[in-house]
C-alpha cells in the first residue's frame, strides 16, 4: 500500500508542478458552518451573513476591530457636540460602490432612514432608535442629531446591520451584494459556497488575497477531513466533535482558543414561581460548579463568568465569587426559600452542544441539592416560539452572542421576566453618559447588581475555537463582533 | 395494459392530493415562527410584524393551502422564505445534484448486487456463496454515515485522489463534478448493493428449485443460458419491487449522505429548511418526493408487465 500511495503521490506533484506558481498563495477557503440564508447584513439577524460579508464586502461608518475597538471606516473622522446629541461625520473622498456608483453622504442618509423606517426589517433596529434625523451638509459630511445622548452610538453604527449601502443597489443585495470593501462579490453556489475576489478599485489598503471562498460544512465529522485533506484552510469557528485533540497535535494546523460575546447563561424564568423567589435563585448560584459545566459543555474550554458581560471587554469584573460553589448553602438556602425538599422543573435545551451537554451537568448538579429537573430538548424554532417569545419555561440553556448587550436585562417583556428599576436607572444613565471613564463605572454597577440579584445562572464565556492552517497569517483570535475579518490575512510564504 | 396504467396514473394523482393536504397540516401544526427565527433575538414586535406581513403569514391557513396548491398546478411553488428566490429555482439547483448522486448509485448497485446474487444461488452452500452472502451481511449492517467516513479518509485524506466533500456545480466540468460524487454514491450504493444480491439470490434460489427448470437442465440445456434465460426473468419480479422501493430510500439516504459530504442537494436543502422553518421550501421538496416515489412506482409496475407478460392481460 504505501508503494501505492508514494507512485500516485509522485504522479499528482508531478500534475501539480505544472501549475503551481512559485509566489505566495494568494487564495483561501474558509469553512463556515451555516450557510447564509441571503446576503443582505441589514436584513436579517443571522451570524452567517455577517461572518462572510462584514469588513471584507460591506463596511461602516465605523467598524470594530480584532479587540471590540471602535476604529474609523468610512467616517475619516467624527465631531460630537458637548451634550452628546450631535455627531458630525467626515466621509472618505473617492470612495465607490462595486457596481462604480460614488459613495457619498447621500448614502449615509439612505442607509440610515432606511434602517430605522416603520416598514424596516432590520434585525437590530433598536441601534439606531436614538436618531431623531440625518443630515446631509455636503457629500463629504453628514450631521446625525439624536433624540437624546447615547453612549454607544459610534460602537452601534459598527455593526453589520449598519453597513452602508446604496439606492442603487439595496433591493438586491440580498441575491448579488454591492458594497465599498476590499473584496467584491463574485459568486454564490448554493448550498455550497460564497466566493469573494479583490476590489482592484478599494480606496484603502488593499488586501493580500486574491480570492476568499466560504465554503458551507455543516458537519463537525465533515470538518475534520476537510481540514486534514487540504480542501479547506481555516474554520474561524470550528464545529468540534471530539477530534479537536487530534488536531491539536498536528503541526500543520493552528488551534486558537478565543473569546466570543456569547454569555452562556442558565436562564431563569424570574416571574415564575419558584424562581421569583432570591434564596431560590441565589441557591441555584451556590450549586453551580462552573468548573464541571465548563469540562462537560462539549469543548471543554471556556472562561468562567460572574455575571452577564464579556472577559474581554475593559469594563469587565470577576464576579465569579458572588455565589461561590457550595452545594450545603445552597440546600440551607432553599430550606430557608420554603423548600428543604427542594422542588422540581423543567430545563429546556436548544440544539447547540453547550446546552445538550452541558444541560447534563447543571441538572445533575441541582439534583444534588434537591432540584429535580425534567430536561426538555428543543429545536431553535421551538425554542424561539416556546421560551423566548411565550416565555413558557422554568430553566434553559442559551449562550447570548450578540456584543455588548447587558441592556437586556431592563427590557421589561424580556423572556428572563426580570424587573428591577435599579438596574434600569443605570441603563439610563449609560445611555446618556459619552465619557468612557464614567461609563466603565456604570457597567461594573450594572454588572454587580444583576450578579447579586443570581437573575440566571451565569456559567461561561463561549470560546471562539479556531483552526487554521499554521502558514496563514492575519487571522482573527477572538470575535468581539460578529465576523471573519480577512483583511490582514495573508499566506507567509 | 392502458387501461390498466390509466388507473395507475389516476391512483397516483389521488395520493398527491391527499400528500399534499397532509403535508400542509403538519407542516401547520409545527411549533415555530419561521419570521421569528430569522430576525433572531433581538427582534423589535414592529418589525416581526413587517416581515410576517411580507411573508404572507397573516393569512388564514385555508386560503394559504388552496394558494398553494393552486399555485403548484401551475409551475408556481411560492417563494422560500429564508432564501426569498423561487422554490422551484431552488430545487432545481439541487435536483441536479440529487438525481445524479442517486442515479449512479441505483446503477452501481445494480451492477454489483445482480451477478453477485445469480452467482451465489448457482453455487449454493459453496464456499463462494457463502463468502459472498458473508460480505453482504456485513454491507447490510455498516450504516451507511460510518462507511462514508472511512472513504473520505481512504480516498481522500490519504490519498488525496478526490475532494472530501462539497461540490464545485456542473459547471465547473463534468469530471470535477462526478469526482465530487464519487465517494457519495460508493457510500451510498455499497449497502443497497449488499440487500439487493441477498433478494437476487432467495429469489433466484426459489426459481431454480422450480419443475421447468429441472426440464430444461434434463432437455440437455447448457447451465448458463438455464440460469441467465429461464431463471433470472422469472427472479426478477421481487428484485424489481425491491430496486423500486430502494430508490425512494436512495431519496432518503442523501439526507445523511450529503451532510457528510456536504453536498448541496436536495436531502440538505429539506434539512436545512426544516431547522429554519422555511416551510415552503419543506412542502415543495416533500411533494416532489411524493411525486418521484408515485412515479417510480408506475415505472416498476410496467416494468412488471414487461417482465411477466401474463400481467399485461390480467388486470
Amino acid at each position: 500500500m504505501k508503494t501505492i500511495k508514494s507512485v500516485i503521490g509522485g504522479a499528482t506533484l508531478l500534475l501539480m508542478a505544472g501549475s503551481a506558481a512559485l509566489a505566495a498563495r494568494t487564495d483561501l477557503v474558509v469553512g463556515v458552518v451555516l450557510e447564509p440564508p441571503h446576503l443582505d447584513p441589514t436584513a436579517s439577524a443571522a451570524a452567517a451573513i455577517d461572518e462572510i460579508l462584514y469588513a471584507n464586502l460591506f463596511q461602516g461608518l465605523t467598524r470594530i476591530g480584532r479587540n471590540g475597538e471602535v476604529l474609523p471606516s468610512l467616517a475619516e473622522s467624527w465631531e460630537v457636540s458637548d451634550d452628546g446629541k450631535i455627531y458630525t461625520f467626515k466621509l472618505r473622498s473617492g470612495v465607490t460602490f462595486h457596481d462604480g456608483t460614488t459613495f457619498d453622504a447621500e448614502d449615509v442618509k439612505f442607509t440610515l432612514d432606511r434602517a430605522r423606517a416603520e416598514d424596516s426589517t432590520n434585525a437590530q433596529k433598536q441601534l439606531f432608535a436614538a436618531i431623531d434625523t440625518v443630515e446631509v451638509i455636503d457629500p463629504e459630511t453628514v450631521k446625525i442629531m439624536l433624540s437624546s445622548p447615547q453612549g454607544a452610538f459610534l460602537y452601534n453604527l459598527g455593526w453589520g446591520d449598519a453597513v452602508i449601502v446604496a439606492p442603487e443597489s439595496a433591493e438586491t443585495n440580498k441575491e448579488k451584494p454591492i458594497g465599498t470593501g476590499p473584496f467584491k462579490f463574485e459568486k454564490w453556489a448554493k448550498g455550497s459556497s460564497i466566493s469573494l475576489v479583490k476590489n482592484a478599485d478599494y480606496w484603502g489598503e488593499p488586501v493580500a488575497l486574491e480570492k476568499a471562498e466560504f465554503r458551507v460544512v455543516p458537519d463537525a465529522a465533515a470538518a475534520i477531513p476537510a481540514l486534514l485533506s487540504g480542501d479547506v484552510q481555516a474554520f474561524p469557528q470550528m464545529p468540534v466533535g471530539d477530534a479537536l485533540s487530534q488536531i491539536e497535535s498536528d503541526p500543520r494546523f493552528v488551534v486558537a482558543i478565543g473569546a466570543t460575546e456569547g454569555e452562556t447563561i442558565l436562564s431563569t424564568n424570574n416571574g415564575k414561581e419558584p424562581f421569583n423567589n432570591i434564596k431560590v435563585r441565589q441557591a441555584i448560584a451556590h450549586a453551580l460548579n462552573r468548573e464541571e459545566i465548563i469540562a462537560g459543555n462539549g469543548t471543554a474550554y471556556g472562561t468562567p463568568i460572574g455575571s452577564h458581560f464579556s472577559p474581554a471587554n475593559e469594563a469587565y469584573v470577576d464576579l465569579t465569587g458572588t455565589y461561590p460553589y457550595d452545594p450545603a448553602k445552597a440546600k440551607a438556602l432553599l430550606a430557608e426559600a420554603g423548600y428543604p425538599d427542594g422542588f422540581k422543573a423543567t430545563l429546556k435545551l436548544p440544539p447547540p452542544a453547550y446546552a445538550r451537554d452541558g444541560g447534563q451537568v447543571v441538572a445533575s448538579q441541582l439534583r444534588q441539592v434537591g432540584i429535580e429537573l425534567e430536561i426538555i430538548p428543543v429545536e431553535w424554532a421551538q425554542w424561539l416560539e416556546q421560551v423566548f417569545k411565550n416565555k413558557d419555561y422554568d430553566l434553559t440553556i442559551v449562550s447570548h452572542t450578540e456584543p455588548n448587550d447587558i441592556n437586556i436585562y431592563a427590557r421589561d417583556d424580556y423572556y428572563f421576566n426580570y424587573k428591577n428599576p435599579a438596574f434600569k436607572e443605570v441603563m439610563n444613565a449609560l445611555e446618556a453618559t459619552a465619557d468612557p471613564k464614567k461609563r466603565i463605572e456604570l457597567y461594573q454597577t450594572a454588572q454587580k447588581i444583576i450578579a447579586e440579584d443570581a437573575v440566571n445562572g451565569f456559567m461561561f464565556q463561549l470560546p471562539k475555537i479556531g483552526v487554521w492552517d499554521a502558514k496563514l497569517e492575519g487571522m482573527w483570535e477572538n470575535s468581539p463582533i460578529q465576523a471573519n475579518d480577512l483583511t490582514e490575512v495573508k499566506w507567509s510564504d | 395494459m392502458l387501461a390498466y396504467l390509466a388507473k395507475r396514473i389516476a391512483i397516483g394523482l389521488v395520493t398527491l392530493i391527499v400528500a399534499s393536504a397532509v403535508v400542509f397540516l403538519v407542516l401547520e401544526i409545527v411549533p415555530g415562527d419561521p419570521a421569528l427565527l430569522m430576525l433572531g433575538m433581538n427582534a423589535e414586535p414592529e418589525a416581526l410584524a413587517a416581515l410576517r406581513e411580507d411573508m404572507g403569514l397573516n393569512q388564514p391557513v385555508v386560503l394559504r393551502y388552496f394558494g398553494w396548491v393552486a399555485g403548484m398546478a401551475f409551475g408556481d411553488f411560492g417563494n422560500s422564505y429564508t432564501y426569498s428566490t423561487p422554490v422551484l429555482e431552488l430545487i432545481g439547483g439541487r435536483v441536479m445534484v440529487s438525481l445524479p448522486l442517486a442515479l449512479i448509485s441505483l446503477f452501481l448497485s445494480t451492477a454489483i448486487a445482480l451477478p453477485v446474487g445469480i452467482f451465489a444461488a448457482s453455487r449454493r452452500g459453496k464456499p463462494a456463496d457463502t463468502i459472498s452472502m458473508g460480505a453482504a451481511q456485513i454491507g447490510v449492517a455498516i450504516p451507511n454515515f460510518w462507511f462514508a467516513l472511512i472513504l473520505i479518509y481512504l480516498f481522500a485524506v490519504w490519498l488525496r485522489l478526490v475532494p472530501a466533500g462539497g461540490f464545485p456545480g456542473w459547471d465547473a466540468g463534468l469530471w470535477a463534478g462526478f469526482k465530487a460524487l464519487f465517494l457519495p454514491a460508493i457510500a451510498l450504493a455499497l449497502p443497497q448493493a449488499a440487500i439487493l444480491a441477498r433478494v437476487t439470490r432467495s429469489a433466484m434460489l426459489e426459481v431454480l428449485g422450480e419443475d421447468y427448470i429441472r426440464t430444461a437442465r434434463a432437455k440437455g440445456m447448457p447451465r448458463r443460458i438455464v440460469l441467465w434465460h429461464h431463471a433470472l426473468r422469472n427472479a426478477l419480479i421481487p428484485v424489481l419491487t425491491i430496486l423500486g422501493l430502494q430508490f425512494a430510500f436512495l431519496l432518503a439516504g442523501t439526507i445523511i449522505i450529503e451532510n457528510v459530504f456536504y453536498l448541496p442537494g436536495l436531502g440538505r436543502l429539506i434539512f436545512q429548511a426544516i431547522t429554519q422553518r422555511d416551510l415552503i421550501v419543506v412542502e415543495g421538496v416533500v411533494m416532489l418526493l411524493v411525486a418521484t416515489v408515485i412515479a417510480v412506482n408506475i415505472l416498476v409496475d410496467i416494468g412488471y408487465a414487461i417482465v411477466d407478460p401474463r400481467l399485461r392481460t390480467r388486470r
